[in-house]
């Protein structure tokens, strides 16, 4: 179990090195100049010039990249240009509110998209399968965004049950949260519920097909603990998978929900910062936000361990 | 009255091509304590025979088109599925033939015997793990109270298969049915296994329904034997009868096919042809195109179960004919 772990562990770092190359050198790739975006329509090329060399942004590529990765190693990500922040601060104010309305879309994705799978699995070619997964084809196929306009058309302007937009923070007032952010999350969730159910549906299908199905059947077992214990605790490792991958697709989802609804997650605060080649604040910002993914897969991994005992005695 | 009474029992399966039956027409009953070994080739109707008395085949697309299955004097055919879950375990116990995936991976083989137990007994959680822990040890797993621990990939096919055998048996069923238990096996675990049912047998009391291709095994194990052919009973008889003088030229194929190391034959004799698909059967006997004493009359009707002897049965009608040189 430990094992697992620390092998995932080292083999994030690689990852880690990619994708802030990639950054790195992408945000160097596209037009625009963070020192002319600074500096405002009526500066001179001297002031430009001057503001470019406070930043570094004079010096040869390589020698940029090397500062920065000599800034990574001491724990400095560097300060915003545009907020004038630290890029770790401004990273933590925002992170937290993404990660709630995908913990929200999450915890809605696993209910309907596993409740909806198990009982479709269980119902194989009834009427009660082929309306689980209509509606699962529709989650999967209706942009969030627009199931959020939508949303927003028949509960808030309409019925006036929830507001439009805006953000509660949960530390202030839970239930403002839950109101402010239900729209949101569902909007977020249904397309993850909708791929969650179908393979929920064929992975619980291929598991009640398995013999050690036909064994617990035959010593008697009532059928409830058949589904929900022998069957489901198989099926659960594929579908941990697949949560994992899910878990990804969330948070780059809440980019767009975010903006749809107004809501300061870290998906406005990084699409701010590219516009204004905010280049600390992008390299720096990404960077944590995929030393997070990394992190949660390796949980995944671990769980994986957890669920399954052939992997934890490998 | 006998444990098990099966009478004209016909399980059909729903097909794209229409229905076919599996299992026509048979009738056979276990007395209590007694070995019964069903023998033939894959598709005969032997599992589906099983499966069918232990109420798990998947309905649609099997159904029991006729019939009746009485188990104690119970009829069970129309029971619902809650009411056949307290037969299973304590009543009938199955073992099957793929010890390695009749576990759950997932779980500790302890547990797995212990749910079993939890399903239809009412025990302290001690009374439960104390049960467990003996019967692993009745079928012969050394250090059985550490081995409750393990998960079934760290144990062989073999002790797989034993495992199977003490979860079967864990709630003193009356009536086990072992469904090919030593096909997957090792030769010599599969002599093991065979020892160890026999064994438990005397020790438990409770009647088997062996299910199997291999003659050897009806030879080592079974009290009497009933032989299947194409979904239907074609021949019946005590274990010693059935060797001394089978009757029907199927039965008499399939003992030829046992390797023997006697002079009187030099060679193995095989059966031709193969079994026909049931959308395909023959009229009349359904081995007739594999059979070589065969006469046009064989075609005209199914021949009938018919008494031969003290408790032989068999459904041929060239059963008293010499058989060809």
């Amino acid at each position: 179990m430990i094992g697992v772990a620390l092998r995932r562990v080292g083999s994030a770092v690689p990852v880690l090195l990619l994708v802030s190359l990639i950054t790195f050198g992408m945000m160097r790739l596209i037009p625009g100049d963070p020192a002319a975006a600074i500096a405002g329509l009526s500066a001179t090329q001297r002031e430009i010039e001057q503001i470019r060399a406070d930043l570094g942004l004079d010096e040869p590529f390589l020698m940029q990249l090397l500062h920065w990765y000599g800034g990574l190693l001491q724990g400095d990500l560097g300060r915003s240009i545009l907020m004038g922040k630290g890029v770790v601060a401004v990273t933590f104010e925002r992170l937290p509110v993404t990660l709630g309305l995908s913990a929200y879309a999450l915890v809605l994705t696993l209910i309907i998209g596993l409740l909806a799978g198990i009982v479709a699995a269980l119902r194989q070619n009834t009427a009660v399968d082929q309306l689980a997964m209509m509606f699962a084809m529709i989650g999967i196929s209706v942009p969030n965004f627009f199931l959020g306009l939508l949303m927003i058309i028949l509960f808030s302007v309409r019925l006036g049950w929830l507001p439009t937009g805006g953000y509660i923070p949960f530390t202030e007032d839970p239930l403002g949260w839950l109101r402010s952010s239900t729209m949101p999350a569902i909007s977020l969730a249904m397309l993850q519920a909708g791929l969650l159910a179908r393979i929920t549906r064929s992975t619980m299908l291929e598991v009640m097909r398995q013999d050690y199905i036909r064994t617990a059947r035959a010593k008697g077992l009532p059928a409830r603990q058949v589904v929900f214990k022998h069957a489901l605790a198989n099926a659960l490792i594929p579908i941990t998978t697949v949560v994992g991958i899910i878990i990804s697709l969330l948070l780059s989802g809440a980019v767009v929900t975010e903006a749809l609804f107004s809501i300061p997650g870290i998906g406005g605060l990084l699409t701010q910062a590219v516009l204004n080649r905010d280049y600390p604040l992008v390299q720096g910002g990404l960077l944590l936000v995929t030393a997070f993914l990394v992190l949660v897969n390796i949980g995944i991994d671990m769980l994986y361990a957890f669920l399954d005992p052939r992997v934890r005695y490998e | 009255m006998s444990l098990l009474d099966i009478r004209g029992l016909t399980t059909a399966f729903q097909t794209e091509r229409g229905e076919i039956t599996a299992v026509e027409d048979i009738s056979f009953s276990l007395e209590e304590g007694e070995i019964l070994g069903i023998v033939g080739e894959s598709g005969s109707g032997k599992s589906v025979t099983a499966l069918t008395v232990m109420g798990l085949l998947p309905s649609p697309p099997a159904r029991i088109a006729s019939g009746s299955v009485r188990f104690a004097g119970q009829e069970l055919v129309g029971l619902s599925d809650r009411q056949m879950q307290r037969i299973r375990g304590p009543g009938i116990a199955m073992i099957f033939q793929e010890p390695m995936t009749s576990l759950n991976p997932v779980f500790r083989i302890g547990e797995q015997i212990m749910e079993t137990i939890r399903a239809h007994e009412r025990l302290s959680p001690r009374a439960l793990r104390d049960r467990a822990v003996r019967m692993l040890e009745k079928v012969g797993i050394p250090s059985p109270a550490r081995r409750m621990d393990d998960y079934p990939h760290q144990l062989s096919g073999g002790q797989r298969q034993r495992v199977m055998i003490a979860m079967a048996l864990a709630c003193n069923p009356r009536l086990l049915i072992a469904d090919e238990p030593t096909t997957a096996l090792d030769v010599t675990i599969q002599a093991q296994i065979l020892d160890l049912l026999m064994d438990l047998r005397d020790e438990f009391g409770m009647a088997i329904m062996i299910i199997t291709h291999n003659m050897g095994v009806v030879a080592e194990t079974a009290d009497r034997v009933m032989v299947m052919y194409a979904g239907r009973v074609v021949e019946q008889a005590p274990v010693e009868t059935l060797f001394d003088a089978p009757l029907h030229p199927y039965t008499r194929g399939l003992l030829d096919c046992v390797p023997s190391l006697s002079a009187e034959k030099p060679r193995l004799v095989a059966i031709p042809g193969s079994l026909p698909e049931p959308s395909r059967r023959p009229s009349g006997c359904r081995f007739r195109p594999r059979c070589g004493l065969a006469v046009p009359a064989c075609a005209a009707a199914i021949p009938p179960l018919d008494p031969q002897g003290p408790a032989h049965h068999v459904a041929c009608i060239r059963a008293t004919a010499e058989v060809p040189a």
